[in-house]
């Protein structure tokens, strides 16, 4: 049974008792406990339910590795699942929930997948649930979607707030153990800016709890001096629970940190660091033994940890099992404690060091050369069976305990220093991957950009600790026996206890089960990890993937650096998603352009249209009007008498030079040069394949000058295309591009009556004679400086009026007063979108995606014939693209005067070698016409424009067909009398 | 994520404040090139595993093309120079000959 300790702990407070609940269970806590101290103090083992077999769990381990001990934390919209109870601290009232169990935590249906393990082993998915194929969508996969995943998500919008930030250093130090600390204090009295974060919430690492004496102190008396010296240095700030998540290219490191109190959650550092120091420690082996999963089965400095920092008892007779020195310290520890050490199990024989002596001067049973065959006990350790570690497991001896403490060695922590391909070597003597120095990553100068130091770069006692670091104390050395390599114990271990001997506890990956993924063939790591999900957990392998990867290498027959690891990827640990989003939600989620008109448009119950970072208005509901009926409304007040657009977002590019003309009729299939100042024309962009990738009007404003319009999406991609070749190939041209688009608003005023409303401002002749269908002019409009453009994207009357930005908005509403008596109205992108497809205008992203080229549009008017060059021509001349069988531009009539349905298919006589019907044509626009009161639409037809009148039919949703004409794309004013008038 | 210098601005700048262009110094091909020139200018990259030439644009920045020489097996930086040049300078040159 757990328990607190009448005394010790050297994080908790005593004087701070706090109240926890656990499955509704009432928790007694100090403040500084973690959950899982915790739980333990209060006689809490059992904490949870693996994940595939539902055996019952409890902590293994007292750090962030922890596979087992996962709670659902907090309730309602703070609820957050799988929080690792050991990295978790107690406070007041919380709510902690157990996972993976039903009905209870102590009664769960799901383990009789356990009594079915041996049905359930590596792959089984994949081979059983293949035949007979109908059960899959109504059987299989229901049934494997609800037992898949790992605690509840939460069901409502999480209430914290999360913030970025960022920070510049030239070392930034992972680990604030002896090893950190000493590398902070060299390189902070070189003067160099430094960062040294701790992800736990205490400095010192495990030489605190271990003992240490460094330079002449206790351990505890160097680390406080240490930080005192740090505090005082302004080149050093110190970060506790802070952790370094993962190393980028060129020094790029992303810190997490945990906040308390008000304000954020969590704080995510982006920090870019001259070089980075690696003092991330070591993370103890669990041994490979039948049951090493029951609860009581804790790694042997998990128990440590327990006692020395929160005076927590892990049971009153616990065993320790061990193939290193490592396993006497928590001997040692328990009976200055009080507690009884029954035996310990050492896998060597004749190992011997002052450690073991001081054990055994202690009356303590040591098993030399012995293994566990088994642990007794279901819910919890009862006792061990020992056995030869050298045999198969034939008992010798059982032995009554509640605990026993592991060791299977240490494995350094190295994914800092992998993260960005820094090479690892096997080290036979310590049994552990250890950095390879001559191969570290490289940052942008080509010389290493981390190192490792401290028991991170392998080093096991405090003296070799310091010794890896430049400047730092001597620590006394002590004698250590060498380790014993154990992957299996006992080594000739047979099926049954292979079956329970667990390696990935979280995912419950068994011995047996990478015997089994070697013997079929998976050879590689790689492949092995994801047969048998080995280290695919939320732990991500911390604990099991070199005993993994040893027992594959056994399974193989190959040494174990031949078979290598599996690659290190950041996160080191879960980051939640809440940090990483930062504070990009809602409306912060990105940013937001705005017309200088966007105001008015939302005082006057815009719909919204998203159109890149713009918002447009999609239409004006008025009251309860619905949004067909506002688009239907403002398309025939358009075409009746007057409509506003507010066309701002519109791309306004300035070509300036005296190689404009050159560039303008490089970037356009036609010929814009020859183009009169004071006229515009409609132009075409093609990308060097050919297709038609922007479409616009161009203006000439001067001799020199040309104003490019482009679509609203495409401005910013359409300057810097531009600005791509003026800078990369033809830099010796005397020209230069200006992206104007947000200097100017821009309103088109539409329809009949557009020219009386333009004359009622007054000030600038706009009559029929003085501005030309397809010209412009300068002047004044009501006081305003204006540049009216004669275009028309609807086929009405149309004058394009830009501004000033400021000024759009006063011209905007003058428009409006002196419009009322025409029925002013303004509408929006649907309405525009319905228009240009009753005249049979392209736009670009409905009739364009990136594979047509202007001529399948019809478009062949537009492309010079008697320019040598533009982007484009040679892409154009390809013969796929001179094809007679491309799919081609036509207008479409419904012989029902339905709307077909956007992007339905033509479908064709017989099926293609995949057994689909084939296909002859798409839609690409489809609209109802409030002006002809039918559907309407666009889209491409193989040979279309030759099989004028043709009935085709048209796929429509839940396997409708629909049958429709093809006819001319123009569906209204055909000869273009109503725009030049 | 990368830091490379912007030859123009002489910043030393993230990632993020840039655009990629793949690969530099591409000869153009236009009308009257045949096929497989045309191929080679459209579609065929190098794509080494080593030192290469890659466009970049400082695009939240000056908004200047340079070209960046990098090994892309180890993110080494031998140097980068502005992108009106039909080909690197001698200094960057040698730089990735040493490592080839």
């Amino acid at each position: 049974m757990t328990s607190r300790l009448g005394d010790g702990g050297r994080l908790i407070n005593r004087a701070r008792p706090l109240g926890m609940r656990f499955d509704g269970r009432y928790i007694r806590a100090f403040e500084g406990d973690t959950l899982a101290s915790a739980l333990l103090a209060n006689g809490h083992l059992l904490m949870g339910r693996s994940f595939k077999y539902h055996r019952p769990r409890s902590v293994v381990a007292s750090g962030l590795e922890e596979p087992n001990a996962l709670l659902g934390v907090g309730e309602g919209a703070a609820f957050t699942p799988n929080v690792r109870a050991t990295t978790a601290f107690a406070e007041d009232g919380l709510t902690m929930t157990s996972q993976n169990a039903w009905p209870s935590l102590e009664t769960d249906i799901g383990v009789v997948n356990d009594w079915a393990a041996r049905f359930l082993p590596a792959g089984f998915y994949y081979k059983t649930f293949i035949h007979p194929r109908p059960l899959w969508k109504h059987l299989f996969e229901p049934v494997i979607r609800k037992a898949a995943g790992l605690g509840a998500a939460p069901q409502e919008q999480d209430p914290d707030r999360y913030e970025y930030t960022y920070a510049f250093c030239d070392v930034l130090i992972a680990g604030g153990g002896i090893a950190g600390l000493a590398a902070a204090l060299t390189a902070g009295r070189r003067g160099e800016r430094v960062m040294l974060v701790e992800q736990a919430a205490h400095w010192g690492g495990r030489a605190v709890v271990d003992g240490a004496e460094i330079d002449g102190q206790t351990a505890a008396d160097w680390v406080k001096d240490a930080l005192e010296a740090l505090e005082k240095m302004e080149n050093v700030s110190l970060h506790l629970e802070t952790q370094a998540s993962g190393v980028y290219d060129h020094g790029y490191v992303l810190l997490t940190e945990a906040l308390k109190g008000a304000g954020p959650a969590e704080r995510v550092w982006r920090v870019r660091a001259g070089r980075i120091v690696a003092a991330t420690g070591a993370l103890e082996r669990p041994l490979s033994f039948a049951g090493n999963d029951v609860p009581g089965v804790m790694l042997a400095s998990a128990v440590r940890d327990y006692m020395v920092n929160y005076g927590v008892s892990p049971g009153d007779r616990t065993v320790i099992v061990t193939n290193n020195d490592d396993g006497y310290r928590t001997a040692i520890t328990l009976l200055d404690a009080g507690l009884h050490v029954p035996a310990v199990i050492d896998a060597r024989d004749g190992a011997d060091s002052a450690l073991i002596r001081a054990v055994r001067d202690r009356g303590v049973r040591i098993h030399e050369g012995r293994g566990i065959a088994k642990v007794l006990g279901r819910n919890r350790v009862k006792g061990v069976a020992i056995c030869l570690q050298a045999g198969e497991g034939a008992v010798l001896q059982e032995i009554a305990c509640d605990c026993v403490a592991m060791s299977g060695g240490w494995s350094p922590v190295v994914h800092l220093w992998s993260h960005c391909g820094g090479k690892l070597n096997w080290d036979d003597a310590r049994a552990m991957f250890r950095p390879d120095p001559d191969r570290p990553p490289l940052g942008a100068d080509g010389t290493a950009m981390v190192t490792c130091v401290g028991a991170a770069s392998g080093a096991l006692s405090p003296a070799e600790v310091l010794a890896t670091v430049d400047g730092a104390p001597e620590a006394a050395t002590e004698e250590c026996a060498p380790i014993k390599p154990v992957w299996l114990m006992p080594q000739g271990a047979g099926p049954e206890l292979r079956a329970k001997a667990f390696l990935d506890f979280q995912n419950d990956v068994k011995v047996s089960d990478v015997r089994l993924a070697a013997q079929e063939g998976f050879e590689s790591v790689e492949h092995t990890k994801r047969y048998t999900t080995l280290g695919m957990a939320t732990d991500q392998g911390k604990l099991s993937n070199i005993n993994g990867l040893a027992t594959l290498a056994g399974a193989l027959d190959a040494p174990i650096p031949q078979v290598g690891t599996t690659t290190f990827r950041p996160p080191y640990t879960p980051v939640t998603l809440g940090a990483l989003a930062g504070e990009a939600r809602g409306e912060l989620f990105q940013p937001l352009r705005k017309t200088p008109i966007h105001g008015w448009h939302e005082a006057h119950g815009a719909h919204w249209e998203p159109v890149g970072q713009w918002r447009r208005p999609y239409c004006y509901p008025k009251g309860k009007e619905s949004q067909e009926d506002a688009v239907a409304r403002e398309v025939r007040a358009t075409r009746e008498g007057l409509g506003l657009l507010d066309a701002s977002t519109l791309g306004k590019i300035l070509v300036s030079g005296p190689d404009a003309g050159r560039l303008v009729d490089m970037l356009y299939t036609n010929m814009m040069s020859n183009l009169k100042v004071g006229r515009c024309r409609y132009g075409l962009m093609c990308d060097e394949n050919g297709f038609l990738m922007d479409d616009g009007v161009v203006a000439r404003i001067a001799e020199d000058q040309w104003l490019c319009h482009t679509t609203t999406g495409g401005a910013d991609r359409i300057h810097a295309w531009m600005e791509d070749w003026l800078q990369c190939e033809w830099w010796d041209w005397k020209v230069h591009a200006l992206n104007l688009t947000e200097q100017f608003a821009q309103i088109a005023v539409v329809g009949p009556k557009a020219r009386a409303v333009l004359e009622e401002l007054g000030g600038l002749d706009v009559s029929k004679e003085a501005l030309l269908f397809m010209g412009w002019v300068d002047g004044t409009l009501a006081g305003h400086d204006v540049r009216v453009f004669r275009i028309s994207f609807s086929g009405e009357l149309s004058y394009e009026v830009a501004v000033r930005a400021s000024e759009g908005l006063a011209l905007w509403e003058k428009l409006h007063e002196a419009g009322a008596a025409f029925g002013v109205t303004p509408y929006g992108t649907e309405a525009l979108h319905v228009m240009r497809a009753e005249k049979g205008f392209i736009m670009i992203g409905d009739e364009t995606d990136g594979t047509v080229i202007p001529q399948d549009l019809g478009l062949d008017w537009a492309i010079s014939k008697k320019k040598d060059d533009f982007l484009g021509k040679r892409g154009q001349m390809r013969t796929h693209l001179t094809d007679p069988d491309r799919w081609k531009l036509v207008g479409l009539e419904t012989l029902d005067g339905s709307v077909l349905s956007d992007g339905a298919y033509a479908v064709d006589d017989g099926t293609n070698a995949n057994g689909q019907r084939k296909v002859q044509g798409r839609v690409t626009s489809t609209y109802h016409s409030p002006t002809l009161g039918r559907g309407i639409a666009m889209g491409l037809v193989r040979r279309g424009p030759e099989r004028m009148g043709e009935v085709l039919t048209f796929t429509a949703p839940r396997d409708g067909r629909v049958e429709a004409r093809i006819v001319d794309p123009v569906f209204y004013d055909r000869e273009g009398e109503r725009q030049d008038v | 994520m990368l830091l490379l210098t912007c030859p123009h601005c002489g910043l030393a700048v993230e990632e993020t404040e840039l655009s990629p262009g793949g690969e530099a110094h591409l000869k153009r091909f236009g009308p009257g090139s045949d096929e497989d020139a045309f191929e080679e200018y459209l579609f065929l990259r190098d794509n080494p595993k080593g030192p290469t030439l890659e466009r970049w644009r400082h695009s939240y920045g000056c908004g200047k093309w340079f070209i960046a020489a990098r090994d892309t097996a180890t993110n080494r930086v031998f140097g980068t120079y502005p992108a009106q040049t039909g080909g690197p300078p001698d200094w960057i040159v040698k730089a990735m000959e040493a490592v080839r």
